[in-house]
């Protein structure tokens, strides 16, 4: 029996895989990688495309978009992005966010427009409300 | 009288429809909130193997060391990413978290700090709106199910600010989730990162590529992304938590005023029958 390592592969939304493993390839920065027990520490980003994960006879595949390894002696890290990233677009969101933040403070007035409105109504309600009951008493003691 | 009884049997109709209401709520929020409980289960995974890989780099000796992990010298702005509740009727969940944000507020006020804002959902946006303050970025209407991919753009706002430091410090505001009844807001730093104790005893270093900066800095984003995203999805746990408990209540208040205004009721109806009664036998004895 060959030795084994532990590899998690996760990603932010749920954990993919969990398990050990005797040796593991994935697409990293510089090239495609293979890694077996014992492999010195390693940290990489890594480039889309599949991790394979073998144990025994099995082997698993893993597409991932991106993410990042990470290699000690007994274990292996695989941290993949849920979502597709780009520079451009991360710089997109980005802006878009900035964006919104301006909008939002932008809308301040018509929100406070409603505000004062609503201020403006509960007390006109409140004013109808003390008319009516300064009406009914004036009416029951004119009754009396 | 007749006209009294009326008036009250309109108002226990319109308390009944109130009290339907408010019982569907509890129910949609108690389902989903153990789907919210699901997503927030699954999202941890991540959040701890990112954390066991960053107490790693900590245990290294590395060459590089990464800006998010140095703290600064003064601290002059700060970045606030505040996480809120898209929707009220949630009871006092987002009040409760800006009144723990406000004393940090006005303590950073005090030492001539600047505060910048990144507001996860609606209710804080309304809060800040009011309350007034330096926004740079928001985000919001994030539904059920809230993505990372969301989050990306208003956390790359902040972490581009203090790469170009514009800002020194940048803290997290969010629910935590205890359990269903019981939320509790908290303030946390989120970068710089405290490193745990060094454990490790080795002096090794990592092969990096492409490079440390490089490699070390997505670690560090994505470390930083999967904690507010954690946290957004624990804020959505809370919101459905805080939600059902508060209708639960409104429900059961609609319950005991029902019974009040019943009880009024047949007083009410009683009242009139025994002056009905009393108005024929005085009729009858008249004849």
């Amino acid at each position: 029996m060959a030795v084994s390592m532990q590899v998690d592969i996760v990603s932010a939304e749920g954990e993919i895989f969990s398990g050990k493993a005797e040796m593991l390839f994935a697409q990293a920065a510089d090239g495609e990688v293979g890694i077996m027990p014992h492999h010195t520490q390693f940290l990489s980003q890594l480039k889309p495309g599949t991790v394979r994960v073998v144990s025994g006879d099995e082997e698993d595949h893993f597409y991932i978009s991106g993410g990042i390894i990470e290699i000690q002696p007994s274990m292996v890290t695989v941290l993949a992005d849920s979502a597709i990233r780009a520079a451009d677009l991360d710089e997109a969101q980005a802006n878009a966010a900035k964006q919104r933040a301006v909008e939002a403070m932008d809308n301040a007035k018509s929100d406070t427009d409603i505000a004062r409105a609503q201020v403006e109504l509960a007390e006109a309600v409140a004013q109808i409300q003390a008319i009516t009951k300064l009406r009914d008493r004036l009416h029951k003691t004119g009754m009396a | 009288m007749a006209g009294g009884s009326k008036e009250i049997r309109a108002k226990i109709s319109s308390v009944t429809n109130t009290k339907k209401i408010t019982k569907a709520m509890e129910m949609v929020a108690a389902s989903k909130m153990r789907k919210a409980q699901a997503r927030m289960e699954a999202t941890k995974p991540y959040v701890e193997k990112v954390k066991r890989v960053i107490a790693h780099v900590a245990g290294a000796h590395p060459e590089y060391k990464h800006p998010y992990t140095q703290p600064r010298a003064t601290v002059k702005r700060v970045g606030l990413v505040v996480i809120s509740s898209d929707r009220g009727l949630c009871g006092g969940l987002n009040s409760n978290l800006f009144r723990a944000i406000l004393p940090k507020l006005k303590a950073w006020q005090e030492q001539g700090v600047v505060v910048e804002l990144a507001l996860v959902g609606n209710k804080s946006q309304t809060f800040f709106r009011s309350y007034g303050g330096n926004v740079i970025a928001t985000v919001s209407d994030l539904g059920d199910t809230p993505h990372i991919g969301d989050l990306v753009g208003t956390i790359k706002v902040v972490l581009d600010k203090f790469d170009q430091g514009d800002i020194d410090e940048v803290h997290l505001a969010s629910n935590e989730f205890v359990n269903t009844m019981t939320q509790k807001p908290t303030v946390q730093m989120l970068v710089p990162l405290q490193a745990e104790e060094n454990t490790n005893d080795g002096q090794w270093d990592y092969l990096y590529e492409p490079d440390a900066p490089t490699a070390l800095n997505l670690l560090m984003r994505r470390y930083i992304e999967a904690t507010v995203f954690g946290a957004v999805v624990e804020n959505a746990s809370c919101e459905q938590g805080a939600r059902m408990v508060a209708m639960k209540s409104a429900t059961d208040n609609a319950g005991d005023m029902i019974n009040e205004l019943k009880l009024s009721y047949n007083k009410a109806r009683q009242a009139a029958i025994t002056a009905e009664i009393s108005e024929i036998v005085a009729g009858s004895a008249a004849v």
